[in-house]
């Protein structure tokens, strides 16, 4: 390295640094906090005077895998993403390729009033889907009435709760994986549909055989986006239905809310903060080696 | 290079400037000198309703301005706690009788012992007992009552007239007799009581009732296999296996007033807020048609309930406590009392209050008078409201069918062991190191 090349290197840092600043102060420094604090009984004892703190080593972390709430929540999770993240995924590219449609001749109105749910408040929305789904009143269950089907009580009924909630995140979520959709749609060239059609290729295996491998990447991306914030389901199930009834849309990251907020206990909430770290890690190892095989 | 690192030392600076000049513009304007704030939080429609008596209270201290924030009831105890973790408490603030162990365990509350000692002695004795003990813990006064909560029935007068019974019945005994006939009217899908199978309220008053202790050796560990409370939590779950109570929650009855009126039920346990409900919700033709009355006891009635509330205490970090303390006591006097609940329709927390002609008028109120002088509070310890959350949850799970009798107290008393296991630990070291 060069006196020039060290300089360049150093106003490079020089620029860095407040970002660099502001991620360890905001960022770094409250996870780190945080890690520690997983290995205390950090509770509302500890908060009025910190003599009463005491360090428990694992033992959060063991009591919350004993935890028949923790693995309820869990599940809950478990079945939000799975359910939810390809359903969410499958109406964005649906909608992306209706948008691009040659057909379509104001692609810029539908993509707007598409991407609306997402730029909405969620409170907002909540309250227009629970008159939505009012079992009595509601404009749904009006709908199953002209098709002869019974009333469900969508947000009381334990059964149903879950997916009315997947119903709603995945209408209010679309849109912003839709605009990335769109993106990819638009860079694949367009000399390959013209060779396809030349060959005699139909409009589905054009899809089959020339967007959705041209979209991989866009997928892995919408894919891993979507796993990860799915994975930290709070809003909805905190606005709609506080994690009722019988626990059955309680969620990881509410349970931590509760816990940690509720209850004070930041100890405990902070070792499951770490769990779901590291499970969102796994899902997202996983996703780039299946990728990589498929490959 | 001297001239870069200056260079770039400006940049950084003016960056300063832009980052911190919003916070400095955001600064209030100076305040008058002699005029002092007074920061007061207050819940729900408390909040809304107190401006009222401001103006008041005003007049009489020119040199005090009062600044109400309302806080939602539903996220009041985080808010609070997390504004005790950022050093952010109000200098006044209101608080559910059951959160104060809690605060005092932070040391967030100043003690008011040598404040009423000012006050004639009868004015403490005019508070109801039941609800004033609740504000004392260690022997020490910790905040005043502001006012009372407790759980009676309301019932339909008509539909137990129909049943032979011209006045509510004073013990269980005889209520389950009016139970079963109000049971068997005419169709199947009537009940006689409604016992939302998601609250621990009515579980715990049964407890209470038996004499049963709920927590055992100086509340460190839980006491729920305990017979009487194991007697009473079976009564409680036979309600629901009689057919007497549905078991649903208070989130699957869609109009709770709409179907007390249908008579879907004909006796509820509640709290003196669905006092005004009731007379804002039912139908003009029921108005006449409904009461409250005590809560039954086992032997003769009436029987013990809860002793909540909510109650207005000092922050003990305020600067401004003496300004704050004008303010309380001035709410505290009988004649803001009595306003208040005109106001708000929370019952006064002093007796001497209840003497207003609106509140001696009105019907509904006078059982809560009455059941006010059978009250029992629960354990004073921080830990209450997790192990009341666990007590509605294992009762649920019974309620259910999930969990056997058994079961279900093994599973609250484990519980409520681990949430104590601190307790038992600060205990355990206050006793090693006097």
């Amino acid at each position: 390295m060069n006196g020039y090349e060290r300089q360049l290197a150093r106003s490079g840092w020089a620029f860095l640094a407040p970002a660099l600043l502001l991620i360890a102060v905001f960022f770094f420094l409250p996870v780190l906090a945080a890690l520690l604090l997983s290995f205390t009984d950090f509770d509302i004892y500890a908060l009025g005077d910190l003599r009463r703190l005491r360090f428990v080593g694992l033992e959060n972390y063991t009591q919350l895998l004993q935890s028949p709430l923790f693995w309820t929540a869990l599940g809950n999770t478990g079945y939000f993403v799975l359910l939810g993240g390809p359903l969410s995924v499958a109406v964005s590219l649906g909608a992306a390729l209706l948008v691009n449609a040659r057909l379509n001749r104001f692609p810029g109105l539908f993509r707007t009033a598409l991407f609306l749910p997402v730029v909405t408040t969620l409170v907002a929305v909540a309250v227009v889907w629970r008159y939505l789904y009012h079992p009595r009143y509601g404009l749904l269950n009006y709908g199953l009435s002209l098709l002869g089907i019974a009333p469900i009580d969508w947000l009381g009924d334990p059964d149903w709760a879950m997916p009315a909630i997947i119903l709603m995140a995945v209408w209010k979520n679309f849109g912003f994986n839709m605009i990335i959709f769109i993106a990819g749609l638009q860079n694949i060239p367009i000399q390959l549909y013209e060779a396809a059609r030349i060959d005699g290729a139909s409009t589905g295996q054009q899809f089959r055989h020339i967007t959705l491998p041209q979209l991989g990447p866009t997928f892995l991306f919408v894919a891993l986006m979507t796993m990860i914030g799915y994975f930290q389901v709070f809003a909805e199930p905190y606005v709609m239905t506080q994690g009722g009834p019988a626990n059955r849309t309680l969620s990881v990251v509410l349970l931590m809310y509760e816990e940690g907020f509720r209850w004070w206990n930041m100890g405990y909430a902070s070792a499951m903060a770490f769990v779901l770290f590291a499970l969102i890690l796994a899902g997202t190892a996983l996703q780039l080696l299946l990728r990589r095989r498929a490959r | 290079m001297l001239s870069r690192t200056l260079r770039l030392l400006t940049c950084y600076a003016c960056l300063w400037l832009v980052l911190t000049l919003p916070g400095l513009s955001g600064c209030s304007p100076a305040e008058h000198p002699s005029v002092v704030t007074v920061d007061f939080w207050a819940m729900g429609q408390e909040g809304e309703q107190l401006r009222a008596l401001l103006p008041e209270f005003e007049r009489r201290h020119p040199g005090i301005r009062v600044r109400v924030q309302q806080v939602p009831w539903s996220a009041a105890h985080e808010k609070l706690l997390t504004a005790y973790a950022g050093g952010a408490l109000p200098d006044l603030f209101q608080l559910g009788n059951t959160w104060i162990p809690e605060f005092v365990a932070l040391g967030a509350l100043a003690p008011l012992d040598e404040r009423v000692r000012a006050w004639p002695a009868a004015a403490l004795a005019d508070y109801f007992p039941g609800i004033l003990a609740t504000n004392r813990l260690d022997g020490r006064l910790h905040a005043l009552p502001w006012y009372v909560d407790t759980r009676l029935f309301f019932y339909r007068t008509d539909l137990l007239a129909a049943a032979g019974f011209a006045a509510p019945p004073a013990t269980w005994a005889e209520w389950l007799r009016a139970f079963a006939a109000l049971r068997h009217r005419d169709g199947a899908d009537r009940y006689a009581l409604l016992l939302p199978i998601n609250e621990w309220q009515l579980p715990v008053i049964l407890a209470l009732q038996r004499g049963a202790p709920l927590l055992r050796d100086q509340d460190q560990y839980g006491d729920f296999r305990e017979p009487r409370f194991r007697e009473a939590f079976t009564f409680y779950l036979s309600l629901f296996e009689q057919g007497l109570a549905p078991p649903v929650g208070n989130t699957q009855m869609a109009n709770l007033y709409q179907e007390f009126a249908r008579g879907y039920f004909a006796v509820y346990a509640s709290g003196p807020w669905n006092i005004g409900e009731f007379q804002r919700r039912l139908p003009a033709d029921l108005q006449g048609h409904w009461s409250t009355a005590p809560l039954p006891g086992f032997d003769s009635g009436p029987g013990v309930s809860l002793a909540g509330g909510a109650s207005l205490a000092l922050n003990r970090a305020s600067p401004r406590q003496d300004a704050a303390w004008a303010l309380l006591e001035f709410l505290a006097e009988p004649a803001q009392q009595a306003r208040f609940y005109q106001l708000t329709g929370d019952l006064p927390a002093r007796q001497s209050a209840w003497n207003d002609p609106a509140l001696l008028s009105n019907r509904q109120a006078a059982a809560f008078r009455e059941q006010l002088r059978f009250l029992r509070a629960t354990p004073a310890i921080p830990e209450w409201e997790r192990i009341a959350s666990r007590i509605a949850y294992y009762a649920e799970q019974a309620v259910r069918g999930a969990l056997s009798v058994d079961a279900a107290l093994t599973a609250l008393d484990r519980d409520v062991d681990r949430i104590l296991e601190k307790r038992r630990w600060l205990l355990a070291r206050k006793v090693a190191a006097p």
